[in-house]
């Protein structure tokens, strides 16, 4: 599979292009299929990925909930040590990180005094000249204008595109799609060969970081979640955080007992549902680290 | 002062809210879709458009309800009801405000035990490592709320997948996120 993949890929020649990459923390952990096939998916287009060095977590829901200037803090540490490193753009897999080290970027520009209190806290040089991309705009941009040929294995499955709380919203910083009905992964998704369906949940919170401590809500959240999509008709979900992942994949135990029914659609990385179709192998996708099985 | 209710509150806690996070609550004119919106309101003491209101009366023992909400802690940051204010009010900046301050004067919600411990294990783990460790993580949390036996089958149902690191992943710089820590939050606490 890969090495069909592989050939086309050598007759277009397309030029080895580094950008910078921060996994972040469930990239590492719970959700490292998703780094997996982030990185699968790159290395089949040529496209290098070059990690931060000693990057730091970037604090997530937990700063922000309790600390305003560590939440600042340490996204600016990780953009800065990205400066050092002399990355002008990092790809941001994970929605969450995505938007922390976005808004951050934008809350420093606009506020000398914070941007003064966060530097000293980080003792490191920041200047706030990393461009920042979320899984969407890197596919976008550097993955989708060579796809020509490449869709190997259309993606031919009806999916409902969960794009969650952190890819679209605040949208006043983030700037990217629509804040309602975003349109983007489906687009990606339908060159991918699928059918991605109308449904009325794209932005809907899955419950996100009360999965540990309120998993009964988590359970209600997502459950309305993957009940729109089933009712819809879709056989895959399709997702690009791994919040959002682990909360519909993970804790399908909690959703199923809120639906009173057992519901056994699958939650895919958009970088794994595109990786399938360009044909590459479903293990080095990570597919087998799902509770709900992939049976597509 | 004035008793126009549409003047802009400079005293109390939403003159506080105004002052730390440039959030005007006199701006709402209670339509209600944050409350509409809000993913968690029915399982909130207060949805987010009466939180609203509660700060716009400037009435101090409404403002004391506010701090010692369980909304402010349930809340979940998805950014809904900005999305979709009218007004463009920046309700979960206030909220980051609020749950802050309710926690520096130890008014946290007892209901919200769970949810503050699980924020605090989870910093811990930065703290200490720079990155989250998941079992770290989940150690911690069982310990600040004696909830043993939470979770305990999906612990080995993720080993069983790879998802769980048994070494947490240490960063060099160590020492320079440890530093962070001391200089904000420990600067704030009284």
């Amino acid at each position: 599979m890969l090495q069909s993949s592989e050939k086309p890929l050598k007759r277009t020649k397309i030029k080895n292009m580094t950008l910078g990459f921060y996994p972040g923390c469930s990239l590492k952990g719970s959700s490292r299929e998703y780094s997996e096939s982030v990185l699968t998916v790159a290395k089949a287009f040529n496209l290098e990925l070059e990690e931060i060095n000693d990057w730091n977590c970037c604090g997530s829901t937990a700063a922000h909930n309790l600390n305003r200037e560590l939440s600042l803090a340490l996204p600016a540490r990780i953009l800065s040590l990205a400066e050092k490193q002399g990355l002008k753009e990092i790809v941001v897999p994970c929605a969450a990180c995505y938007s922390r080290l976005t808004v951050t970027k934008h809350e420093l520009s606009k506020n000398p005094e914070l941007n003064n209190a966060v530097i000293a806290a980080n003792n490191l040089d920041y200047k706030g000249t990393v461009d920042v991309l979320n899984i969407i705009q890197m596919l976008n941009k550097y993955i989708m204008p060579n796809l020509e040929g490449r869709i190997v294995k259309p993606f031919e499955h009806k999916v409902a595109c969960y794009y969650g709380c952190y890819l679209v919203r605040p949208h006043e910083i983030l700037q990217f799609d629509r804040e309602e009905d975003p349109q983007s992964m489906d687009e990606i998704m339908l060159k991918a060969g699928a059918t991605p369906i109308d449904w009325a949940f794209k932005t809907e919170c899955c419950g996100a970081g009360l999965s540990v401590s309120r998993t009964n809500s988590v359970g209600r959240l997502s459950g309305k979640i993957i009940r729109d999509a089933k009712d819809r008709g879709a056989e895959v979900m399709v997702v690009a955080c791994p919040m959002c992942h682990s909360n519909l994949d993970m804790r399908r135990d909690a959703i199923n007992s809120f639906l009173g029914e057992k519901v056994d659609i699958p939650v895919l990385y958009v970088t794994q549902a595109l990786g399938l179709a360009a044909g590459l192998d479903r293990k080095a996708l990570g597919l087998n680290r799902h509770f709900v099985n992939v049976t597509v | 002062m004035s008793s126009d209710p549409h003047s802009s509150i400079i005293s109390g806690l939403g003159g506080e809210v105004k002052e730390h996070t440039e959030v005007m609550v006199s701006h709402c004119y209670q339509c209600g879709k944050c409350s509409a919106g809000c993913p968690l309101s029915e399982e909130m003491d207060y949805p987010p458009s009466v939180i609203m209101r509660m700060l716009q009366t400037g009435n101090p023992e409404l403002e004391e309800k506010v701090l010692r909400s369980f909304s402010i802690w349930v809340c979940l940051t998805c950014e809904m009801c900005f999305a979709r204010c009218p007004m463009s009010i920046d309700i979960p900046k206030m909220m980051d405000f609020l749950r802050e301050k309710a926690l520096k004067e130890k008014k946290a919600s007892p209901k919200a035990k769970e949810i503050v411990a699980f924020h605090k294990s989870f910093l811990d783990s930065i703290r200490y490592t720079g990155r989250l460790y998941e079992i770290g993580l989940f150690a911690g949390y069982k310990a600040r709320t004696l909830k043993i036996l939470d979770d305990l089958a999906l612990a080995p149902k993720m080993m069983k997948r790879g998802k769980l690191n048994f070494i947490p992943e240490l960063i060099k710089d160590r020492p320079g996120v440890a530093s962070i820590f001391r200089k904000t939050i420990k600067k704030n606490k009284n």
